[in-house]
């Protein structure tokens, strides 16, 4: 059986696609009550008074609160990751009991026997502000006389790393570039919105979420509401999409399972479109002024990376922690002799940032496959040509960079040289040349990017080495049931990738069991109680080698107990397509008879227990490095400025693939949030803090209509720090395809002496840039 | 993005209707909900009543009447574009209700429900404005008709009294010669027009004899780009066109908003509209 590398169709896809589905939105409790939560106008306020009775008097309103009514209990919440000594992390209550920070601040809620009645009532709240003066410039933020978003001041952190002599590599370089980008703000737009609900038996809790982490949201549910962890229990159930989004432990799952606890009833909390734009974490926001140093020949000397990364107005999950994933990676796929990487977290009256597809590693991928077009352009050199004089040659591997990473394996030579002939790039470059010559309105523009990234999250002793609180194993069990069919359980938390699909193929391989008669569970801390969730494309580099390794464990007890009955010895058998073999007899036990013979226990040999069954983790020993080559053409309207994607190529090095639909299937979705993210998205806000994109008529989203059939392709290097040879794919598409559209667009217009367009790269910035 | 509380009522005949709204000055008429329950949605808007006019026969359906085409308020988007009779004789509508939204929206939206509405963002207020429709209406005091050119009263704001229903529009049908075309520049496929141009251009012997065109999100109601029209008359295909269109944004008072400035609206009305010309004119 080799179900690894078939292109399975999803076990998952027949339920979701006919609505049988699970969404915490679509559960019910008897007796179930609906919060509604009133949000702060404000960007920056204090608060002076709330008054909730006149809400508490409708009909149909149960309860309402205000953040002072549950000031004493409602704790703060988590910042998991204090990167820095001079790290401040100010206090963040789930409801904002004397001042708001941004507008969408939890200030009060209603609880009601209808979501209707609720938000009528949220109408009837009182609350009296006073006005304090909006952060929302991060450079204006750091002067000494602004004003403050924080007590202890705007900078919530610095971090500054260096490597080799950076100072001589600048001296006297014949090229040096210097340039500032700006990541804008993103707001992760997962399909299905976030929703909760709460329970209690007066003792223990349950709490439903949309949620990525359900493992470590129960943690810190324990952590900051006190209530004792074994006395809770979060469920996953069908989650629609995350994209880090749904990696937070946020104040409506704090405040649900409190409200639960204070009222002795099911609460639920489901968020509208527009609410969730103000308050789901934002991703991105970064200023970044880098310096490229170079020889005349264009090999890189030194690089130095200088960031701002708005937090917005509090630390949540892992904040903090995102412009630090970029920090290894703003060198790519690059040799040079020095480097230097700086940040400072700063703080605004804005939502909170945290991670969003890539977290940190698309702003570095950005930021030096930019560079990489620049330094080409100043010293004439076509953009491809420069990067083959500086990347890490695929006989060079094992190699550590000069950020300290050291990646295992690579082919930057294949799978470029496959995506320009697919793309058909010369060609491409003739019709360009041509372009220019007739001064064609429409001109032709080729974007590159050749960009690596680290995934698999991650080691946990590198973890430990960047105080971030918590390890980056994860755990897999298999349990293979008396009529022979196999429970697999899983820590990773899907919510859309696939797992229950490529987990099967893993499995089936591994104990010879038919791809059907496989099940896989997860996302509930009572059925699946171990692990540490999904992100950072971890899922199947960690969690599925998990997988495996528990298969090998049952593997290598059905091996001892078939030696038993069979009466030979272990070696002598021969283990294939699910049945133990005498080696030169036809003696032998299937998988699934000796799955039967551990359930009946009738006679077992020395020291092996009941059942077929085990436990393993996988706590990987390296990252692992994805690769690829994106190739983008684009046309741009010089007369209107609108730039359109003609063609795009990607030929991908995830390593070993287990399913090539679902790889299909992330790279394709990976590929338009990147392109998304040059074109379309930003969160706006005005000059007083208020978010101007709360609609999708606002922040506008690609769909398929805007997008081209993107033509795909691979090279398999594997990885070798897993058994399987896989590298993330999760993340992929969205880290390589910005900077390929972008670059792309600036190639467009560089003889128009164009060298930068901000994104989004809408058709009003490209049409002053050529003003 | 729960609206407040209303009541609903489905009108079983016009002058129900009629009389359910002039009972109640805060009551609306509900078409296809598709611009209305956003607002509602958003608590933009808090009507005491919405008037369901969903069922009425007068206002649904095409007709062909000799020398117009009458559309019912309450066609869809989608029974426009597939209409046989307006494909044939109105067919800047037919092309233009295929730009607007996407399916689903097509599906649900009515042709009345988006006049009436006067966003000046849509896409149908323009081109009816420049085809010279009349629009049929019902009120208290009987049957009314309004000229295009006296609908459009300012954003968001129609010429409807309080009360009164829009029946449907007449939409002359411009014979033969006519060409048409709608340029609507958006930055995805399912978004509103940044800016739109509607243009029918009537050619006789090669040169222009005729132009109307009809600018989408040039003002807080779509404008006829008069100055182009009469610069347009008379003029040979080339060089004199673009130059004629260099006036598309005269007299016009463009949103500044989250996706474009003035001055690039005024710039694209310019480009949009030498397209929208060059396509009518090259079409048949
Ligand atoms: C996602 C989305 C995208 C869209 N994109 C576009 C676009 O690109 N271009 C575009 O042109 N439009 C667009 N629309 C709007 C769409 O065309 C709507 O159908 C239209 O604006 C309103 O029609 P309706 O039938 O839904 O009216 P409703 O929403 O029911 O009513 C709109 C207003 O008109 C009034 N009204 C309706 N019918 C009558 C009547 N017979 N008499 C008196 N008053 C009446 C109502 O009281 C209300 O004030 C979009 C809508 C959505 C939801």
């Amino acid at each position: 059986m080799t179900e690894v590398g078939k292109a399975r169709k999803r076990k998952e896809d027949a339920r979701l696609l006919t609505g049988r589905t699970q969404w915490t939105d679509n559960l019910r409790q008897p007796g179930m009550l609906h919060v509604m939560f009133l949000r702060s106008p404000m960007a920056h306020a204090r608060i002076t008074g709330v008054d909730v009775s006149a809400a508490r008097d409708l009909p149909g309103v149960v309860a309402a609160f205000s953040g002072q009514d549950f000031a004493a209990e409602q704790g703060s919440l988590p910042c998991a990751w204090p990167v820095s000594e001079d790290i401040v992390i100010p206090d963040h209550p789930p409801m904002a009991v004397s001042e708001v920070r941004y507008v969408g601040e939890a200030v009060a809620c209603v609880v009601a026997t209808d979501r209707y009645l609720a938000a009528d009532a949220l109408e009837a709240i009182e609350v009296d502000y006073e006005p304090l003066p909006a952060v929302l410039d991060m450079n204006e933020a750091l002067a000494p006389d602004s004003p403050k978003v924080h007590e202890a001041g705007n900078q919530a952190f610095t971090v500054k790393i260096t490597s080799g002599d950076v100072e001589a590599a600048f001296r006297d370089a014949p090229v040096v570039i210097d340039r500032t980008y700006i990541q804008q703000r993103l707001i992760p737009s997962a399909m299905e919105p976030r929703s909760v609900l709460a329970t209690t038996d007066g003792d223990s809790f349950t709490l439903w979420s949309a949620t990525q982490i359900p493992h470590v949201l129960r943690v810190m549910l324990a952590v900051v509401t006190g209530i004792p962890e074994h006395k809770i229990r979060v469920i996953a159930p069908d989650v629609g999409g995350g994209f880090g989004s749904k990696l937070q432990v946020t104040a409506e799952e704090v405040l649900c399972l409190l409200l639960t606890k204070r009222l002795g009833k099911p609460v639920k909390w489901t968020e509208s479109r527009s609410e969730g734009n103000l308050t789901v974490h934002h991703g991105r926001d970064q200023i970044q002024h880098l310096r490229l140093a170079a020889e005349a020949d264009g090999r890189i000397r030194g690089l130095q990376v200088e960031l701002l990364a708005d937090m917005g107005a509090y630390l949540m999950l892992v904040t903090p922690g995102v412009p630090l994933l970029g920090a290894s990676m703003f060198n790519g796929i690059y040799k040079m002799d020095a480097y230097e990487f700086g940040c400072t977290g700063v703080f605004t009256t804005k939502m909170p940032t945290d991670a969003y597809r890539g977290a940190g590693r698309p702003e570095a991928t950005y930021g030096i496959e930019r560079m990489m077009d620049e330094l080409a352009a100043e010293l004439r050199l076509d953009p491809l040509e420069v990067r083959r004089r500086n990347w890490i040659k695929h006989e060079e591997f094992p190699f550590t960079t000069i950020s300290g990473l050291t990646y295992d394996s690579g082919n930057y030579e294949a799978a470029t040289d496959k995506a320009m002939a697919l793309f058909g790039y010369d060609k491409l470059r003739a019709e360009q040349a041509d372009r220019r010559d007739r001064g064609d309105p429409v001109q032709l523009g080729i974007g590159v990017s050749t960009f690596t990234e680290m995934c698999g999250l991650a080691p946990s002793r590198m973890l430990g080495a960047a105080n971030y609180g918590a390890g980056g194993w994860e755990h897999g069990s298999v349990r293979m049931l008396p009529t022979g069919k196999v429970e697999v359980v899983t820590g990773s938390s899907p919510h859309g990738q696939g797992h229950v699909t490529a987990w099967s193929q893993i499995t089936s391989d591994a104990l010879g069991v038919p791809f059907e008669d496989i099940t896989v569970l997860h996302g509930d801390t009572a059925i699946a109680p171990r692990g540490m969730d999904t992100y950072g494309s971890r899922s199947l580099t960690v969690g599925g080698i998990a997988v495996l390794k528990a298969c090998d464990k049952v593997k290598d007890k059905a091996r001892k107990l078939a030696s038993h009955m069979l009466e030979c010895s272990p070696d002598d058998l021969d283990f294939a397509e699910g049945v133990f073999k005498v080696k030169g007899t036809d003696s032998q036990k299937s998988i699934q008879e000796l799955a039967y013979a551990a359930f009946t226990a009738h006679d077992l040999p020395e020291g092996v227990e009941a059942r077929l069954d085990s436990d393993a983790t996988f706590d990987p020993e390296n990252y692992s490095f994805p690769h690829g080559t994106h190739l983008c053409a684009v046309e741009v309207d010089t007369e209107t400025g609108m730039a359109k994607i003609r063609s795009y190529v990607a030929v991908d090095d995830v390593g070993k693939v287990v399913n090539p639909l679902i790889v299909e299937g992330q790279i394709h979705g990976g590929i338009a949030q990147g392109v998304a993210q040059a074109l379309y998205e930003e969160a706006v806000y005005d000059a007083e803090g208020n978010l101007l994109t709360t609609t999708m008529a606002d922040y506008l989203l690609p769909t398929a209509m805007d997008l081209p059939d993107f033509v795909t392709d691979r090279t398999e290097t594997p990885a070798t720090s897993n058994p399987l040879g896989a590298k993330g794919v999760g993340e992929a598409g969205t880290i390589a395809s910005t900077p390929a559209v972008v670059n792309a667009i600036v190639d467009a217009l560089r003889p128009r002496g164009v060298h930068d367009i901000q994104m989004p790269c809408t058709p009003e910035r490209i049409w002053r840039a050529l003003r | 993005m729960i609206p407040a509380q209303f009541d609903y009522v489905r009108a079983g005949s016009l002058g129900e209707a009629v009389q359910e709204l002039a009972a109640d000055e805060d009551a609306k008429v509900l078409a296809g909900g598709q611009s209305l329950l956003p607002l509602l949605r958003l608590r933009l808007a808090y009507p005491s009543k919405l008037v369901d006019v969903g069922r009425l026969p007068e206002l649904t359906g095409v007709h062909d009447r000799g020398d117009h085409v009458f559309i019912g308020a309450m066609a869809t988007h989608d029974e426009v574009m597939r209409s046989g009779v307006v494909n044939a004789d109105c067919p800047l509508v037919a092309l233009t209700t295929t730009k607007v939204a996407d399916p689903a929206v097509r599906h649900r939206g009515t042709f009345g429900g988006s006049l009436a509405h006067c966003d000046p963002a849509g896409d149908l207020p323009a081109v009816v404005l420049a085809l010279e429709g009349v629009f049929v209406t019902r009120s208290p005091e009987g049957e009314r008709e309004i000229p295009a050119a006296e609908f459009f009263v300012d954003y968001l704001e129609s010429a409807l009294r309080p009360g009164e229903i829009l029946v449907g529009v007449r939409i002359p049908k411009l014979g033969a010669g006519w060409g048409y075309h709608y340029e609507k520049f958006h930055r995805t496929a399912q978004s509103w027009a940044i800016v739109g141009v509607a243009a029918a251009v009537k050619r006789s012997n090669g040169a222009i004899e005729e132009a109307r065109i009809g600018l989408t999100n040039m003002g807080p109601t779509p404008v006829r780009a008069r100055a182009v029209e009469t610069a347009l008359r008379g003029v040979q295909l080339g060089d004199q066109v673009r130059q004629a269109c260099e006036e598309a944004a005269a007299d016009t008072s463009p949103p500044s908003d989250l996706h474009a400035q003035p001055d690039y609206r005024r710039h694209l009305a310019r480009v949009l509209t030498h397209r929208a010309i060059l396509n009518a004119a090259g079409s048949p």
